[in-house]
């Protein structure tokens, strides 16, 4: 992958994943630590994707000092990365980690539907501006070159 | 076990063994004449006292609870081996050592079963495979305030922090160590979780929520640090060929 695009899209994965943690688990206590509904295969993935995130936050970031160092950042690439990635993972935490694997839900004690239409609709939202933005991108290099 | 009448016996004991690790550094570099780094130095003065903290915080002062057991694993485990290899006492020992010594040191190095050892898959297995074994299994009770459990910890710790921040002579390559670590903070967090889940055995399950939770978030600051500073070393290395043209500072002939 373009190393804009993967800057991008790395660092997508670490916010989403970090906004996750920060507002809904710690915050709001929306989510919870565990619940007793959690299956094995919740549980890894919760742990991968954990652990990933973390990784993806900081190589990201040197990946983009990187970038700026040899002068080739290219912000509409890397934001249609960021975006990619940030709608990529709250999709796949909002459909396979709550409700295939029921890592934990949104919120507890609601009727917890209206949640996941809006958690997976911003989703795909984030998503589609992203695929716009590197379409965009690819148009305008072809453009001047 | 019960070390309650001998805890003043134990931290002195503890004070004097950690003394040898601290003395042997500082001899090693004051035979380098002043070359040597004093953050090096003040990382392995840092990873002694956390050593001493984590230690005295569960097997010395006696036998507690499940939170302290799983704090003072973070220390004698986590923090304290990342400061040790920061320290990096084997690059040290081999400028602070004659050259025929430091060249059989080497060949130490270089043997197959330390290389084995060293390798960052190794290192990850022996610690967090370790972990589970310890957590998982019946193992937790007979076995978790053992003297030789907490040398294992430290030394796998120690093995899995050299190995990842590369601190001995020829490193893994960077995708290899960055893929170990976060496989082993992958499978050190789903550790953390399952013994939220299922407490070890003989630890009251109100215990075991808040151990797996700090040793969840612990690790994590922990490996934050480690990952930091594996990135660091990528940008740098791949910085030395592509940095823009600077005037070369004029170095001292030596």
């Amino acid at each position: 992958m373009e190393r804009n695009v993967l800057s991008g899209a790395l660092l997508g994965v670490g916010v989403a994943a970090f906004l996750d943690e920060a507002v809904f688990h710690q915050l709001l206590h929306w989510h919870h630590f565990y619940d007793k509904s959690t299956s094995a295969a919740g549980l890894v993935s919760d742990g991968v994707f954990h652990a990933f995130s973390w990784f993806a936050t900081v190589a990201a970031l040197f990946l983009f000092a990187d970038l700026r160092r040899r002068q080739s950042f290219v912000a509409r690439r890397w934001w249609g990365g960021l975006l990619v990635g940030a709608g990529a993972f709250q999709l796949y935490d909002g459909t396979v980690q709550h409700k295939l694997l029921r890592l934990h839900q949104i919120r507890y004690h609601v009727e917890v539907a209206a949640y996941d239409w809006v958690w997976n609709v911003v989703a795909v939202l984030l998503l589609a501006a992203g695929i716009a933005l590197l379409v965009t991108a690819r148009r305008r290099a072809a453009v001047r070159s | 076990m019960s070390h309650h009448g001998t805890t003043g016996l134990g931290l002195l004991m503890l004070v004097s063994a950690l003394a040898v690790p601290l003395v042997a550094y500082l001899l090693a570099v004051s035979e380098t004449n002043g070359a040597w780094p004093v953050r090096r130095s003040a990382c392995w003065v840092g990873g002694l006292v956390a050593l001493a903290a984590g230690l005295g915080a569960g097997p010395v002062t006696g036998s507690p609870g499940f939170v302290a057991h799983t704090g003072s694993h973070l220390l004698i485990g986590m923090v304290a081996p990342l400061l040790l290899a920061l320290g990096a006492p084997v690059p040290l020992a081999l400028r602070a050592l004659p050259v025929g010594r430091a060249r059989a040191l080497v060949r130490v190095l270089r043997s197959r079963p330390v290389r084995t050892l060293g390798h960052p898959a190794t290192a990850a297995v022996l610690n967090v495979g370790g972990l589970w074994l310890l957590y998982a299994t019946p193992l937790y009770g007979p076995v978790h305030d053992h003297p030789l459990l907490h040398v294992h910890v430290l030394a796998a710790g120690y093995l899995f922090a050299a190995a990842i921040l590369g601190a001995h002579p020829r490193p893994a390559a960077f995708g290899v160590r960055a893929a170990v670590l976060v496989a082993a903070l992958a499978a050190h967090g789903v550790l953390a979780k399952y013994v939220y889940a299922h407490p070890p055995v003989g630890v009251p399950a109100a215990d075991a929520e808040v151990g797996g939770v700090l040793m969840y978030y612990g690790g994590d600051v922990v490996d934050l640090v480690l990952i930091v500073l594996l990135c660091r070393a990528w940008f740098r290395t791949l910085g030395r060929g592509t940095a823009p043209a600077r005037p070369v500072p004029a170095q001292s002939p030596s």
